[in-house]
This record gives C-alpha cells, structure tokens and sequence, in this order.
C-alpha cells in the first residue's frame, strides 16, 4: 500500500506504524460521569467496517506524524489521508 | 455409511458403485430449535457436538457460501497445547485430547498426525520462560520437552545453530503436537453433524437478525425466515459485521493473515518448527509442500489478501533460521481474515440479547481449537452454562479487568 503523506507525498505503508480506528484521537473525559464505562468501550470496543475505515498511521520511519488515513478495508484502497493534528484541531482540540 | 477398511474393499470389488454423499443438502425449515450461523470448522463442530453429546437434534447450520470455505480451508493446519495462562492451557489441552480421539469418533480420516511442534529459544530469558511455559503444559496434562542444543541438532540439523543476531539454543518441543487435514475436519463433522439430523444449509446468506424486546427469536436469510429458540453466531473474520445487526460492537478488529506453500519437496521437515523471535513456523504437508506463514498484516482488513512487506518478513523470518528454504520455490500465497480480539484470546458466551449467542475472536489460532470450541459452544448453547475450560472466554472480561493476554501486550490486536 502506498500512503499519500500530506507533506512527503507517497511513501510506502511498511514505513508507518498502524494504530487502529480513528477515533482513539477521541479519549474520553476521565473526570465524568461514567468514566469508567466510556473509557472500556474507548479501549476495547470497535466498529470494524467492512469498507470505508478511518484510522490512524504513525510514520515511525519518517517525519514521526500521525497521519488518518481513509481506507477501504474491502479494497486496500486509500481515498484520503489528513494530518491527525488537523482532524484533532477541527474537533476543538487545543493541541 | 460407517467408513471402514472392509467397505473400501467391498466398494473396490462393486466399482466403487455404492459411494454415496457424505452430507445431504436440505431446503432450510422455518424453524429450529438451535440455528448456527456459520458452516466453518466451528460451526460444524459445533453442530455435530450438539447432536451426538448433548442431544439437540432441530439444529441447522446456515452458511453463505459452501461449507468450509472460510478459514478452516485456508489455515496452516496445526494444533498444539502449549498456552502459558489458566484461562487458556486447560481449554487447548482439552482440545488437543478431542483430536486425538477424533478420527475414530466421527469416523472420517482426518489425518490427524502428531509430528510434534517445536518452539526454538536463542537466549537464556527465553529458556527460562519456555520452562516457565511447559511447567505449565505439564501442571495441565499436556505433555512438554524442553530440548538442548545437541537434542534440537539431532532432529533438525538444517537449522541456522550459529544465527549471528539469533543463535539458536535449544527449543520447548510437545510431542503431541501436529498438523491435521483441514479440509477434512469440516467434512468430517458435517458428515457427523449430518447423520445426527443436524441441516447443513448452503448458499444461505443471513441479512438480518430478528432481534426483539431483547431477545434473539430467529434469522432473516436470502433463503427465508428462519425462526430458532437459539442463534448461535460463529463466524469468525466476519464477527463484527453479523453482530452488528443485533446493534452490538465488539473488542474485535478483523485483520489478514497470510501463508505460504511452497512446491513439493522430498521429507525434509520433521515437524512443526517455529521461530516465534523473528516470528516465523513452518512445516511439510503430505504432498511434499513447505507450509509457512509469520505475522499479521498488521492493519483492519476484510479484503483476503495481504501486502508484500509481510511477504518479504516471512520469508526474510525463514532465511535467518532455515536457509535452505531458499533453495525452494513459492508455489503459492493467500490471506484469510482474522478476528482479532483486544487480548489475543476469544469468546463463548452469551451476549446481552436472549436467545442470542457468540463464538469468536479466535485470532489466527482457530483452527487447532476447533473441537474444543465445537463441544463448549454446544455445552453451553444445551446447558446455558460455559464449559469447564472455556469459563474464562467472556465478553464483559475487558469491563471486569480480567483479560487473558498471553502476549502481555494490552488492547492492541495487531500485536497479538
């Protein structure tokens, strides 16, 4: 699979780290109500598409970015990849 | 038809005339006291327990495509018992048992040859836990062998002893350990599952489970309304998908796995030998073929094929501890789909839908558990009680901190 880098452009995928579904950028509130159960279905629970899935690449063997990568988990086919720190960011992350 | 020496002589005098198929293929009837959902080894297993040792006779068994086309057709085809943790080793071990008894129990050759697998070690701390590991093979009943050196030379002096980066030191060996004919587990226990009246239905999509007031009553299928006391969900690789129609996630991610054959070569391989430090095993099937395969992918997949850079570690995992192996060529490769669980470990259990029940999260080690997975599924989908050895194999094990990791490496499943 070749990852289409936001800034270095297309790198092969054995240069990233996988980590999973995108939305373990979402880390639950640990100070609210129900922390205990949020923070189980955060860890442990998954929707596992079969198709469209958006998760997260580390580029361990390049600039050490965190990319979301969409991918088809039918196809291999990559249709999008964003900066995390961009997606974190347009959901109201500080940083 | 009962199999026998006698039969293959007297069908052999008949022109092989009196053969008849091992399995019918019967329309679906509209109701069952017990649906399956799922026509893989499990599945199957399952089945054929529930009728001759728990006395469920209304089961049917609902599969997509034909019997045995999912990964009971497409694994490496080894079992072995040699788990560390309590929640895991007495499971396998009982598994291990049921294979050895399993050939003359359901009368079907399966070819189950105990040719003994082998764990290489390269260091001091991996002997150390290889003892550790076979101490607790052995407090299970199994049986362990913990190999120097000069013994492990004996048996396989093609190994690279003298790896600079992974000198090899000895290996952990369980005897009873081996391969079996994959295929011929599945139709071994559709056969059986057949002749107890279990409906084996085929080209039998399920699009939807008929979920109610919390309670499962029965399955939506491309082949009509089926209506059941009990659905049994066994699909493991497509876990995720079919309980999504009861609206339920689980700790599951679904990842490719590959293996590998190469072209036939005359004995060369005495039995399973792994290099779990580079991750690689690999052992010699009947035919002659190198059977080999290493790590997972590594990234969600449904697609039942993998990536080249898998392929290269594979055979780069193989080169460092075998290097004849390069003198052989691929013949072939293929990927099948993992259900991987976020401890590595899987689950039979009943869900929080009555009526409704799950079978998966096997990762890529399914296949050696197939009976015992068949026999606690059918004890518990009889009984509504888990088996003995498979009580630890709970869904809610995350939420009560008690998952059975025998990697040590947390709610990552590509690590597993």
């Amino acid at each position: 699979m070749i990852i289409n880098h936001p800034l270095l452009g297309p790198r092969d995928a054995a240069e990233f780290i996988y980590k999973g579904d995108a939305s373990l950028i979402d880390r639950p509130d640990g100070m609210a109500e129900g922390a205990l159960a949020a923070f189980d279905a955060y860890l442990h629970l998954r929707d596992n598409p079969a198709g469209l899935h958006r998760e997260l690449w580390y580029h361990e063997q390049g600039d050490r970015s965190w990319l979301v990568v969409t991918r088809n988990t039918l196809t291999h086919e990559i249709t999008r990849v964003e900066l995390a720190r961009d997606v974190a960011r347009a959901q109201g992350r500080g940083r | 038809m009962q199999y026998s020496a006698w039969r293959i002589f007297t069908q052999a005098l008949k022109g092989n005339s009196g053969w008849k198929p091992v399995w019918r293929d019967p329309d679906p009837k509209p109701e069952y006291d017990i649906v399956i959902i799922g026509g893989g080894g499990h599945g199957l297993a399952t089945a054929y327990y529930l009728s001759k040792v728990f006395g469920q006779h209304k089961v049917a068994v609902l599969e997509k495509g034909w019997i045995g086309s999912g990964n009971v057709g497409r694994n490496t085809t080894i079992i072995r018992s040699n788990y560390l943790l309590d929640g895991n080793q007495p499971f396998y071990e009982f598994s291990m048992k049921l294979w050895e008894g399993l050939e003359q129990d359901f009368n079907y050759n399966a070819m189950v040859s105990q040719r003994g697998v082998l764990n290489l070690f390269h260091s001091d701390a991996q002997r150390d836990a290889y003892v550790r590991r076979g101490n607790a093979m052995l407090m299970s009943g199994a049986d362990a062998v913990l190999l120097d050196r000069a013994r492990l030379r004996a048996m396989c002096p093609f190994l690279d002893f003298d790896n600079a980066r992974f000198p090899i030191h000895g290996a952990l060996w369980q005897p009873r350990a081996g391969t079996v004919r994959h295929d011929a587990v599945a139709w071994g226990y559709a056969r059986g599952a057949d002749q107890n009246g279990v409906d084996i239905v085929q080209n039998c999509e399920v699009t939807g489970l008929l979920v109610q007031n919390g309670r499962c009553d029965g399955v939506e299928t491309t082949r009509g309304t089926i209506r059941a006391k009990k659905v049994a969900v066994c699909v493991a690789g497509s876990s995720s998908r079919v309980m999504a129609m009861a609206g339920l996630r689980l700790p599951i991610e679904s990842h490719v796995l590959q293996a590998f054959v190469s072209e036939g070569l005359k004995p060369v391989i005495p039995g399973v030998i792994t290099f779990g430090a580079g991750h690689f095993y690999v052992s010699q099937s009947n035919k002659g073929g190198l059977v080999f395969g290493g790590d997972i992918d590594g990234y969600n997949s449904y697609a039942q094929r993998g990536n080249m850079a898998t392929v290269e570690d594979v055979c780069e995992g193989g080169m460092g501890i075998m290097p004849m192996i390069g003198r052989a060529r691929l013949l072939r490769m293929w990927g099948g789909i993992m259900d991987m669980s976020m401890d590595g470990s899987p689950f039979i259990d009943r869900t929080p839908i009555d009526g409704l029940y799950f079978n998966g999260g096997w990762c890529y080690g399914g296949f050696k558990a197939t009976p015992a997975s068949g026999y606690c599924y059918a004890h518990l989908l009889a009984r509504d009680a888990p088996h003995e050895v498979a009580r630890a194999y709970r869904l809610d094990r995350f939420a009560r901190g008690a998952p059975i990791d025998e990697k040590g490496v947390g709610a990552q499943p590509n690590l597993h």
